[in-house]
């Protein structure tokens, strides 16, 4: 931890602050026995100074502060003084206790690591495949896939509109244990060009074409055409198979899985809007967040869930 | 009874109030305007960029900051959630602070890269969408509105004016940075580069 805090004041504010902190203490004090006063008694004549001030012919009696309230002040003030020993306040004194934020949050994070890093740690050794079969581990993997990925994926984990679905057994880049750990520490970016510059004309012939291929429902006749088109743009990402290629994350066309297809709309309008504007996928990266310990157990929730 | 002097000149016991209650700030507020760690940017903060600055400006407008806090501080509850807890020289380029005070929503503190573009804008538009429990309202219209970039080179300049150090060459380029952007272009960039300074969140 570099010393973001900083600790210490030039020896001038250091001065400036106790001195000032001090001073109110003492002025305090003072100006509570200054005006320290005692009962007043009745003359002998059974009358009692009074402040002089008189409303109504009521007056009022120039009594001393309640005895409670006086020692509740000077309880105050001497407990100020025994917080300024034990805890920093006076400009660079840290105080008898040698308390900061800093050291208390520091605490707090070692005895969560030893209390709970084991827990985690015990899972890092265990392969994969291995740790997915493992109930109680998965368990523990679903709280940290619950509050660290269900915000994209789903808290069912299938995903949605732009967000892969983590069930299925359809991978942009590969659903070998090693593929899901580097997607999940490192984050994956996604890209898929615009190619408006072909003409709309052109692209809806590659979109039929690319329909076809997972034999969904299209226009035979345009399908042909797009080929071409297909062959010469778009099997350097995709492949000649169109089956994809997970070093790259491009997806596999031939099957029924349409990544940004909003719900309800045909899938054609949703490729053609790939091929008009391109896509930009982006997963974050995890690993910083969460720790290598929690990726790996993760990355075997994921693999148990696409099993 | 010298009370009485006091009780009785408006004037001079306004004067002794003044004096009293400053000494709190003396001692705890001005020595801080000559400390470096409240003073000197941390490494690697730069002034917002044109597109950035019109999108905090959105978030000010929008209110987020009613229901957001942008501060994360030292507990380990939090540092767990949201990363390295907030450092005074992360904030020189702020005026005015967005540190917040409520949390209905999570703090945004760190929240630059956590998630993608495609997300915020998502979850911006509707947040029921990409979180199911949440509460927080739609802004549908962030979609539709567009900068002009009509006054972006003056807040610029009026920064400048406040200490960031914004260069001729970025103010004379603002209107054109942010002209036609989508405002929600303008408040996503804003987002992502929140708290990215400091990268190791513990």
């Amino acid at each position: 931890m570099s010393n973001l805090w900083g600790d210490s004041l030039s020896s001038f504010w250091s001065v400036w602050i106790i001195v000032i902190t001090l001073g109110t203490i003492v002025f305090c004090w003072w100006i509570l026995f200054a005006n320290r006063k005692t009962d007043k008694q009745p003359n002998e004549y059974g009358e009692v100074e009074t402040t002089g001030h008189s409303a109504d012919g009521i007056d009022e009696y120039d009594n001393p502060l309640p005895r409670w309230w006086f020692m509740l002040f000077i309880g105050t003030i001497i407990f100020s003084l025994g917080y300024l020993l034990l805890y920093p306040g006076l400009g660079n004194f840290k105080g008898l206790f040698g308390w900061s934020q800093e050291n208390q949050w520091e605490q707090e994070i070692a005895y969560a690591q030893e209390q709970y890093a084991p827990i985690f740690a015990q899972y890092q050794e265990i392969p994969i495949p291995e740790l997915a079969q493992d109930a109680e581990a998965m368990r523990v993997a679903e709280r940290i896939y619950l509050n660290n990925c269900a915000v994209c994926h789903g808290s069912n984990a299938q995903g949605g509109y732009g967000f892969p679905n983590n069930t299925d057994d359809d991978w942009l880049y590969g659903g070998t244990p090693e593929a899901i750990t580097t997607s999940i520490a490192e984050g994956r970016n996604g890209l898929m060009p615009a190619w408006q510059q072909l003409g709309d004309e052109n692209l809806r012939n590659v979109a039929h074409y690319v329909l076809s291929l997972s034999g969904t429902e299209h226009d035979a006749e345009r399908a042909s055409q797009g080929e071409a088109i297909f062959t010469s743009a778009c099997v350097a990402c995709h492949g000649q198979d169109a089956k994809g290629n997970h070093a790259i994350g491009a997806p596999n066309l031939t099957d029924d899985v349409w990544l940004y297809r909003q719900p309800g709309q045909p899938v054609l309008e949703s490729v053609l809007e790939t091929l008009r504007n391109g896509r930009n996928g982006h997963m974050p990266a995890q690993a910083a967040y969460i720790g290598e310990d929690k990726v790996h157990l993760v990355a075997a929730y994921i693999y148990s869930l696409s099993d | 009874m010298r009370h009485e002097i006091v009780e009785k000149n408006v004037g001079l016991l306004s004067v002794l109030i003044l004096v009293v209650i400053s000494f709190g700030g003396l001692a705890e507020i001005v020595p801080l305007f000559f400390q470096k760690e409240t003073t000197r940017p941390i490494e690697g903060l730069e002034p917002l960029t044109a597109l950035e600055l019109e999108g905090r400006d959105i978030y000010i407008r929008e209110g987020c900051v009613g229901c957001h806090s942008q501060m994360i501080r030292p507990f380990r509850a939090e540092t767990e959630r949201y990363g390295h807890y907030s450092v005074a020289g992360e904030f020189v380029y702020d005026h005015p602070f967005l540190w917040g005070s409520k949390r209905t929503g999570p703090d945004l503190a760190r929240v630059g890269g956590r998630y993608s573009d495609a997300w915020h804008r998502a979850h911006m538009y509707n947040p029921r969408d990409v979180v199911p429990e949440s509460k927080m309202p739609n802004y549908p219209w962030l979609f539709e509105r567009t900068l002009t970039g009509e006054n972006t080179a003056d807040k610029m300049r009026a920064l400048r004016g406040l200490g960031v150090p914004y260069t001729d060459e970025q103010i004379a380029n603002a209107a054109k940075d942010v002209r036609g952007e989508q405002e929600i272009t303008a408040l996503v960039a804003y987002l992502q580069q929140l708290g990215t300074e400091l990268k190791d969140t513990r």
